[in-house]
């Protein structure tokens, strides 16, 4: 029968034999083979996070270029189709090649330090994850490069991207982008999902997990069922451009709304995926400032799910002009003041945290508190705009902008900035600068508030979204010019921003395993914490471990020093999916070419579809299953039969 | 958990069980694909609605031929089950002969389905119905296809001997798959071949 | 309401002077397409007083947010750094704090109800007005009477729009009347719009449709309904003879060069795809809401259409100075 072992339970001390021996079981090889074929989470979210930035930047350049342009009437900067470019290569980018994998890379990174465990139950699916997302933004980025950016907006509704309208390459490399960016974040997702249910330490029950972790659950599983719907519609639209199929040839019975829900049944519940985690930093980060537990923390999670749930109701809202019926408008509008009411649990437990806390002005918590207040100017925007009639006159309007923008960059950039600031010691073992972190803020702050505050009132001056210019009476000239103020300052906080982390990097004051006196898991180890993570794999008895001692709730205290050694191989503790009972030792693959190698492959394929050559495609098909079988290739019968049953994953 | 934790009784080492971490990886993807036909059933009643045409433009499809490839099919499914239940009791000549057999009829399927396609007397531009049809048709055979290499996969893995009674995990895994390939089909089935039967 | 006192009476023979009086109108405004505090109609209307509403409901959230976070932040406490292991009260105010919420919410979403009610039903309207969306610029049909870039409609009744469009999809959008409505391709939408007086109001598509959807505009020109009646009787009629040889030679190019996306009723130029120009100088304005329409704009336009709009649906057209003071001469008698 299977190999079966009671685990040791044990201390492994630090630098010795033991010590050595994780190390040597877990460290990445050197050189090229140990670069491209890392499966470490840690390693792989820290890659997130840097694209995502490289991302973030270049979106922001295009900002910037569309706000010198918009910053006075008739400006003749950019052609018209340049600015169509630049507005949908901007908006793809922050929201699929920055929101999101920004967060991925913290989640990545974080999770199995905060759930207690080794790795993530896929690691190289991981891998694969983080190389598709890299080869996809390269991808799409490939065709702006030569002039063939999207150009139809990151909704991209048709007809206008539709072949007649849009005969270009333009679309087609859109299209093919977002199905294969749609895999890696699908198999991403699937990870984080598995993850949870099967690899947290003993007595990390569901109660005890940080928010992030509930959040990037929720957002995971909502992937899962909502990516398909946008892969599924850009496919289908890459067909009509390229097959002849008449999905969405109005001349033909096909339906320009079709696309409209296809896109949203996936865009609105994407938003909260690309906030939820984000959400999950502050609850897990503010509570550390604030000296105390956060409140409410059963409510918040529930607050988590029940956004989500709501959240597939929803999309609707996108299309109120559409001229649906009333009664199924009132509906959706209805679902989109409802959904207000979870958030405002959440936002009300913030803000008692703080109150009931001893805040420590230090500057990620400065970025926490102003994201609650931007949190809610960006989400009353929102229910503004949820109200049907009024959405009638705010729809297509920079009022929708400034919504978009203020919880977009409210609920995820400064989270996000604040969540780098906060584990940045975590990550590099050397703290940030507070000075100049707190003129980032300043900075950023300002910048923001100046860039984005003044669209509303351009909203409701009437100023349509994506016009490349407008004339110099419609009395918009003076608050397009502040915007482009605040944006350029807002630029300004983002470079001193860099510019701290850059220096903190090399020079910042050495952290030690806790500069913040946090109480959660990751911050048990040292920093940069080992490639094992955990000397022993430590038994949980609170949602607080470090705290214990000082909360003392009750009796029990988690183990952090006493565990599951696991010394035999690449091993990890799998748990039960509710209360994290032990009831396997998980044998972790190692390093491997084939995620690189498959992400490599099917970006082939897909850039072989986009160049019409359909041989290549085939043969990157082949490829990709080629490599899929060696991936999954069983080792040698001779071992222990268990070996062969390690996860290939 | 309490701080006492004693684990006297031993943790089998590996992936095994009902909790394997690939069963799990494979359900995420059940969801996922299906999520994937649910969206496009879905744009087929919604096109077929909106669009006011007659759905399908050539009436309801015949059922013979499509009737006994599905039975063939749905039949694999039942087969496949064997492949497992013989594995896990070492027989593994009869094991490789049960896969076999469901990969044939797999591949019948594949056979019968194309040969339709080629007789359907249009294609996927020639009309909206086609579009759906062909494409919905088509993602499926995609499925097919990818689940027979997986299966042709674990016959060579068992030949090998890299597959043994004892760790019989890929071939539930890859068994699990194929079944939902077929449950798959049953909706698909339904609703291009029998629905309009229902009101044609 | 800086524009009340400004009376438009736009008939088709005091066309002239009552558009420049207009056009002071739109510009009072300062911002034509402002309709939080300009509005004319009873739908905008509506859509006003929600708006205000909600407003003033959501600045007083924020208020109280940043009154509850500055409070939470600043209020003095003791203690030192020891972690705080009670929570008081905290729960409880959370969930008053989500309660009262609650509450808000539900009466924002009655109201919603209520005024979507109000401006969803078209009234019964005594006029219909066929849309149709262009790359870029409006076809209106009224009952086979056709007009572009420019609606007329009579005050004080509901006019109801039929919406379509004959490539992507665009947005009808006259804000100071009403709210906006996608024009789709295969389907047709509606909307209403009522006028409660006289007056020149500012439309734009909204839904992203290409390249020059920046410049894709309208106007709505409010009339009273025997002014209304008069404009549709002289749009109905066919096109004035060119009254002299220029504008003869003019009329010929035109023919040959313009009538095959151009109509010129009861001209040979009966193209569909383009403006009908039958009466293009009683328009105030150039290719969808671009330019003014001056006689020097106009043949600038034709010259330079694609400089002036890039990317539109109309070449720019080489013009030797003969031709251009013949076209010129045709174009401006098209009254
Ligand atoms: C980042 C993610 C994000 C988040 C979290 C939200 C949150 C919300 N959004 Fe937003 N939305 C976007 C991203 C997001 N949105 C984007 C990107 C678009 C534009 C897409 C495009 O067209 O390009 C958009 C567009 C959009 C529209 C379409 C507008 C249009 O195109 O015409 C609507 C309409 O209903 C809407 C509604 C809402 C609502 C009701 C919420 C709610 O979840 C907000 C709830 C939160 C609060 C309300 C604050 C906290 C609550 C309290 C403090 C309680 C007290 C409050 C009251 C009593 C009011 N959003
Ligand atoms: C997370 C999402 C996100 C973020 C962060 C931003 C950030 C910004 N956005 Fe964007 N935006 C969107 C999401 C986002 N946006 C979306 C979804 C749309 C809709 C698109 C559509 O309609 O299809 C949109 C649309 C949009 C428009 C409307 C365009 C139109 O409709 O015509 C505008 C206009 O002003 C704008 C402006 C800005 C600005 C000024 C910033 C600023 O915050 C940018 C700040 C600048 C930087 C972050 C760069 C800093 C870098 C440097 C200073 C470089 C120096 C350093 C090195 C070289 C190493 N955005
Ligand atoms: C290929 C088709 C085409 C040809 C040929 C063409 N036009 Fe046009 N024209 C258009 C289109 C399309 C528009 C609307 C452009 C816009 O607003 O974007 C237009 C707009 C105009 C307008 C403005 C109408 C308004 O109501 O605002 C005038 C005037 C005009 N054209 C005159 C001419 C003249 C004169 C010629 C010939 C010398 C000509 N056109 C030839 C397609 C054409
Ligand atoms: Cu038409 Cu925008
Ligand atoms: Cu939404």
């Amino acid at each position: 029968m299977t190999e079966q072992r009671i685990p040791h339970i044990g201390c492994v001390a630090p630098n010795s034999e033991d010590e050595k021996r994780l190390r040597d079981i877990w460290e990445a090889e050197p050189g090229l083979k140990g670069k491209l074929g890392s499966v470490d989470h840690k390693v792989i979210g820290l890659r997130y996070i840097v694209t995502a930035f490289v991302f973030l930047i270049l979106g922001g350049v295009e900002a910037l270029i569309m706000r010198l342009q918009l910053a006075r009437p008739d400006a003749g900067l950019v052609s018209p189709d340049a600015y169509n470019q630049l507005f949908s290569m901007h908006g793809v980018t922050m929201i699929f090649l920055y929101a999101l994998p920004v967060l991925s890379g913290f989640s990545n990174y974080l999770w199995p330090l905060m759930l207690g465990t080794r790795d993530m139950a896929f690691p190289r699916l991981n891998a694969l994850s983080y190389w598709l997302f890299l080869f996809a933004g390269l991808f799409l980025y490939a065709g702006f490069a030569f002039g063939h950016g999207a150009n139809a907006g990151w909704f991209n509704y048709v007809p206008v991207s539709g072949p007649i309208f849009d005969p270009g390459p333009n679309i087609d490399i859109y299209a093919l982008g977002m199905v294969l960016l749609g895999i890696s974040t699908t198999v991403g997702a699937a990870n984080f999902v598995v993850t949870l249910f099967r690899l947290r330490a003993p007595g990390m029950s569901l109660n005890r997990v940080p928010i992030i972790v509930w959040g990037t659950l929720t957002a995971s599983v909502a992937n899962l069922i909502v990516i398909p719907s946008v892969s599924l519609t850009f496919f289908l639209l890459w067909l009509d451009r390229n097959l002849g199929t008449h999905f969405f040839d109005t001349g033909a019975g096909g339906q320009a709304l079709l696309w409209q829900h296809l896109f949203w049944v996936f865009g609105h519940p994407w938003v909260y995926v690309v906030v939820l985690p984000a959400m999950g930093i502050v609850s897990d980060a503010l509570p550390t400032f604030c000296r105390r537990p956060l409140v409410g923390y059963a409510a918040v999670a529930m607050s988590t799910v029940a956004t989500m749930i709501i959240g597939f109701e929803v999309w609707i809202h996108h299309m109120f002009a559409t001229g649906l019926p009333p009664l199924v408008l009132a509906f959706f509008g209805a679902a989109s003041l409802i959904i207000a009411i979870p958030s405002a649990i959440t936002v009300f437990c913030w803000i008692a945290t703080i109150w009931a806390g001893r805040p420590q002005f230090k500057v990620p918590f400065l970025f926490f508190a102003s994201f609650v207040l931007l949190f809610v100017i960006g989400g009353v925007s929102g229910v503004m705009t949820a109200a049907v009639s009024l959405d009638w006159q705010l729809n297509e309007t920079y009022f929708v902008v400034a919504h978009l923008h203020y919880v977009l960059l409210g609920i995820n950039v400064f989270p996000v900035m604040g969540g780098v600031y906060y584990w940045f010691p975590k990550w590099t073992g050397h703290k940030t600068n507070e000075v100049l972190g707190r003129w980032a803020f300043g900075v950023l702050f300002t910048g923001f508030n100046l860039a984005f505050f003044p669209m509303h009132i351009l909203g409701v001056l009437g100023m349509p979204r994506r016009i490349y210019t407008y004339a110099p009476g419609m009395g918009w000239s003076l608050l397009n010019l502040l915007v482009t103020l605040g944006a350029f300052l807002f630029a300004l906080g983002v470079l001193i921003f860099l510019i701290d982390l850059l220096i903190s990097a090399r020079r910042g004051e050495p952290a030690g395993d806790n500069p913040w006196d946090a109480a959660s898991l990751e911050w048990s180890m040292s920093s940069p914490p080992p490639a094992y993570n955990f000397r022993v794999i430590p038994i949980i008895a609170s949602g607080h471990p470090l705290w214990e001692d000082r909360l003392n709730q009750s009796e029990q205290r988690s183990k952090l020093h006493e565990g599951f050694t696991l010394l035999e191989g690449r091993e990890t503790l799998g748990t039960s999916p509710l209360d994290s009972e032990p009831n396997a030792i998980l044998r972790m693959p190692g390093d491997h070419l084939a995620p690189f190698a498959l992400g490599l492959a099917a970006t082939v394929f897909f850039a072989a579809l986009a160049l019409h050559g359909w041989l290549w495609a085939g043969l990157a098909l082949a490829a990709c299953a080629a490599t899929l079988i060696w991936w999954f290739w069983p080792p040698k019968a001779e071992k222990a039969p268990s070996d062969r049953e390690a996860a290939h994953v | 958990m309490s701080e006492d934790l004693v684990l006297d009784k031993p943790l089998p080492v590996g992936n095994t069980g009902p909790r394997h971490t690939g069963l799990w990886g494979l359900w995420t993807l059940v969801l996922t694909e299906g999520s994937l036909f649910g969206y496009l059933i879905v744009s087929y009643l919604y096109l077929g609605v909106a669009s006011g045409q007659t759905w399908p433009p050539h009436g309801p499809p015949d059922l013979l031929k499509p009737g006994i490839s599905t039975t063939i099919l749905l039949a694999s499914s039942g087969v496949m089950m064997l492949v497992e239940h013989n594995l896990k009791r070492a027989r593994i000549r009869s094991a490789l002969g049960f896969l076999a057999l469901t990969i044939l009829m797999g591949a019948v399927f594949v056979a019968m389905q194309m040969h339709e396609w080629a007789h359907k007397g249009y294609g996927p531009w020639t009309h909206l119905y086609g579009s759906l049809y062909f494409t919905i048709t088509g993602f499926h055979m995609a499925h097919v296809l990818a689940g027979l290499i997986v299966l042709a996969t674990l016959f060579v893995w068992i030949l090998m001997g890299r597959i043994r009674p004892d760790g019989p995990k890929p071939v539930t895994i890859g068994g699990l798959y194929w079944h939902f390939v077929d449950a798959v089909w049953i909706v698909v089935f339904s609703t291009l071949y029998l629905a309009p039967h229902l009101h044609g | 309401m800086p524009c009340a006192s400004i009376r438009v009476i736009v008939s088709a023979k005091e066309g002239r002077r009552t558009f420049a009086a207009a056009q002071i109108a739109v510009m009072r405004h300062g911002a034509p397409l402002d309709y939080f505090s300009h509005v004319y109609g009873p739908v905008a209307r509506s859509m006003q007083a929600l708006g205000w509403t909600y407003t003033a409901i959501c600045v007083g959230v924020c208020l109280v947010i940043i009154g509850l976070l500055m409070t939470a932040m600043m209020r003095r406490r003791g203690g030192g750094d020891r972690i705080v292991t009670e929570s008081g009260p905290a729960l409880t105010w959370v969930m008053i704090g989500s309660g009262v919420s609650t509450l808000i919410l539900f009466g924002m979403a009655i109201y919603a109800f209520i005024a979507l009610r109000a401006v969803a039903a078209p009234a019964k309207a005594p006029v219909t007005i066929a849309v149709t969306g262009y790359d870029w610029w409006w076809k209106a049909d009224y009952g086979g009477v056709v007009v572009a870039n420019e609606l007329h409609i009579p005050t004080g009744v509901p006019v109801k729009i039929d919406l379509r469009s004959a490539d992507v999809i665009h947005a009808f959008w006259v804000p100071q009347l009403a709210g906006k409505t996608q024009m789709i391709p295969g389907v047709t939408t509606h909307q209403w719009l009522q006028a409660d007086r006289p007056g020149v109001y500012r439309g734009q598509c909204t839904q992203f449709c290409g390249e020059q959807h920046a410049h894709m505009a309208f106007e709505v020109v409010a009339q009273s309904p025997a002014d209304y009646r008069a404009w549709l009787a002289a749009q109905a009629a066919n096109a004035a003879a060119p009254s002299s040889a220029l504008a003869q030679t003019g009329q010929h190019y035109f023919r040959s060069h313009c009538g095959g996306c151009h109509s010129v009723r009861g001209t040979e130029a009966t193209g569909q795809h383009a403006p009908d120009l039958t009466h293009l100088m009683s328009r105030r304005e150039l290719a969808a809401g671009l330019t003014p329409n001056t006689p020097d704009n106009l043949i600038n336009w034709v010259e330079h259409a694609q400089d002036l709009k890039p990317g539109t649906r109309m070449p720019s057209f080489d013009l030797t100075p003969e031709q251009r003071t013949a076209l010129k001469a045709y174009l401006t008698g098209l009254s």
